[in-house]
């Protein structure tokens, strides 16, 4: 076992792992964060993303220990008390999840994609969300919350 | 999906990373960004009982301009930092335009450029940008350090020259001539986004339009990258019309050796490569002002 020390929304956490243990065990299980959630386990649906020193990663295909002293942010990071994250406020608004299974790394993966390119078309939002798989929506309302987060973000609307 | 167990090494320095490689010999492995290496050992396909993480070795991780008005990308340089810098934009742009169809934003965001070329995936689109490009591949911790062309570096399926305690340390793409153009086109595997083929063109030409260069290499079609110098040689000294650019495509498969599985039959690849082969040189003429 080994001791992983990495901050997770804004606070300093320890916890013991094996290391074989990947990131989103120690998430879910050893910090009981489990907003973030395992859809594939393969690396391919997306629904483990979260950031880590601000990039958006499949926490299923990386290691604890690959994360130490790195500062990782889940979707339990976002809301500041009752209020929402503009982009979870979009998704509620623009019914954006049906199950919501894939919700936290859509979030999640748009939280970067968006600070990066606050203007995008709809074609760079699908471009972007290749990797992360919704069986339930169609796709349509997650793109619409996307262009409403980024038109909220940039003071639009 | 648990994978076997393994100790996990986090070396500060790369000349550490090499010792752990030599104290290690047969059960190690390196692991960079992770995005082959990770999933093949939950699914258990590899079992290394050693990891040694050279992903965060600050020393690798950087893009520069070398003297001679090339690029030098290090092992830690991921495809996110290739696809943002300016320097493989000006030198390379084709390895842009590659690495921007590598998988998902993710994938980028962790997976890079020297860990492709390691892996040598038969379906990975970064092997053929490497060898149109001409790049070469630095190495160090084998009996000596190397640097290896890009077509003497893969040997087969997930096979390169590497040695088993051999790091490869940084990608050179060398400056491309005046009046270049280039592109890399695949026809992408729906689900995973792997190339079934993709193909990279670059050409060059003299001021009458006449091909003076042309590097074009193949990927997804067989077990490993490879040129396509049949039709390379076809079009150099020629005028590249569009005339020209079919009859070096219809070569493009001359020599090589297709595979067969679940995406498609050896003919179906076989066909692609002298459709895409056509569409990239065209592409690559238009780009250099044919
Ligand atoms: C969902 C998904 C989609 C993908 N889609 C694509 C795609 O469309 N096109 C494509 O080309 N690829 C695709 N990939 C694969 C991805 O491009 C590769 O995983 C990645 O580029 C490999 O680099 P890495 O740093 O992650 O290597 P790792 O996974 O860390 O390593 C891979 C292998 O190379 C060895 N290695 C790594 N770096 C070095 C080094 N510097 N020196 C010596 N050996 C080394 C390791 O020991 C290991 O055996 C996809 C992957 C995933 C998970
Ligand atoms: S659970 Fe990580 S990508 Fe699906
Ligand atoms: S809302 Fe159910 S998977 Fe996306």
């Amino acid at each position: 076992m080994r001791q992983v020390t990495l901050t997770v929304n804004g606070r300093r956490r320890s916890a013991e792992v094996e290391d074989r243990d990947l990131l989103v065990d120690l998430l879910r299980e050893k910090l009981r964060l489990t907003g973030t959630h395992i859809g594939c386990d393969t690396s391919q649906c997306g629904a483990c993303t979260v950031l880590l020193n601000g990039a958006a990663v499949k926490s299923c295909s990386l290691f604890a220990a690959q994360a130490e002293g790195a500062k990782v942010t889940t979707i339990e990071g976002l809301a500041k008390g009752d209020t929402l994250h503009p982009i979870q406020q979009a998704f509620h608004e623009e019914h954006g999840l049906q199950c919501g299974f894939c919700t936290p790394g859509m979030v999640m993966l748009l939280h970067e994609f968006l600070r990066r390119n606050p203007d995008p078309t709809e074609h760079e939002v699908r471009a972007a969300l290749s990797g992360n798989m919704c069986r339930c929506t169609g796709y349509q309302n997650i793109v619409a919350s996307a262009l409403h987060a980024a038109r909220t973000m940039r003071g639009e609307a | 999906m648990i994978p076997a167990a393994f100790t996990y090494h986090a070396p500060r320095t790369l000349g550490d990373a090499v010792r752990l490689l030599r104290a290690y010999e047969g059960e190690a492995r390196v692991v960079s960004g992770g995005m082959s290496l990770i999933p093949a050992m939950k699914l258990r396909l590899v079992q290394p009982e050693h990891l040694i993480d050279i992903g965060r070795l600050g020393e690798l991780d950087y893009v520069r301009r070398t003297e001679d008005g090339g690029a030098a990308i290090g092992a830690g340089a991921t495809y996110r930092s290739i696809e943002r810098s300016r320097t493989v934009a000006a030198v390379a742009p084709m390895l842009v335009e590659t690495v921007r169809q590598v998988g998902d934003l993710q994938v980028r965001n962790r997976g890079t450029l020297c860990g492709s070329a390691a892996h040598a995936d038969p379906a990975a689109d970064a092997p053929a940008a490497l060898l149109a490009l001409d790049a070469t591949l630095h190495t160090t911790g084998g009996p000596s350090r190397r640097s290896i062309q890009a077509r003497r570096f893969f040997v087969d399926a997930y096979e390169t020259v590497l040695g088993p305690t051999e790091v490869l340390t940084e990608i050179r793409i060398p400056k491309q001539p005046a009046r270049t153009g280039s592109t890399y086109l695949k026809f992408a595997n729906k689900a995973s986004r792997f190339a079934i083929v993709g193909v990279a063109a670059a050409v060059t030409v003299d001021r009458g339009g006449v091909c003076t260069r042309a590097r074009i290499a193949v990927t997804g079609a067989g077990p490993r990258a490879v040129r396509a110098t049949a039709s390379e040689r076809y079009l150099e000294g020629r005028q590249l019309s569009a005339e020209a650019i079919a009859a070096a495509a219809s070569r493009a498969s001359r020599g090589m050796e297709f595979i067969e599985d679940v995406h498609g039959s050896e003919e179906y690849r076989e066909h692609l490569t002298g459709v895409l082969t056509q569409r990239a040189l065209m592409e690559a003429a238009r780009r250099a002002g044919v």
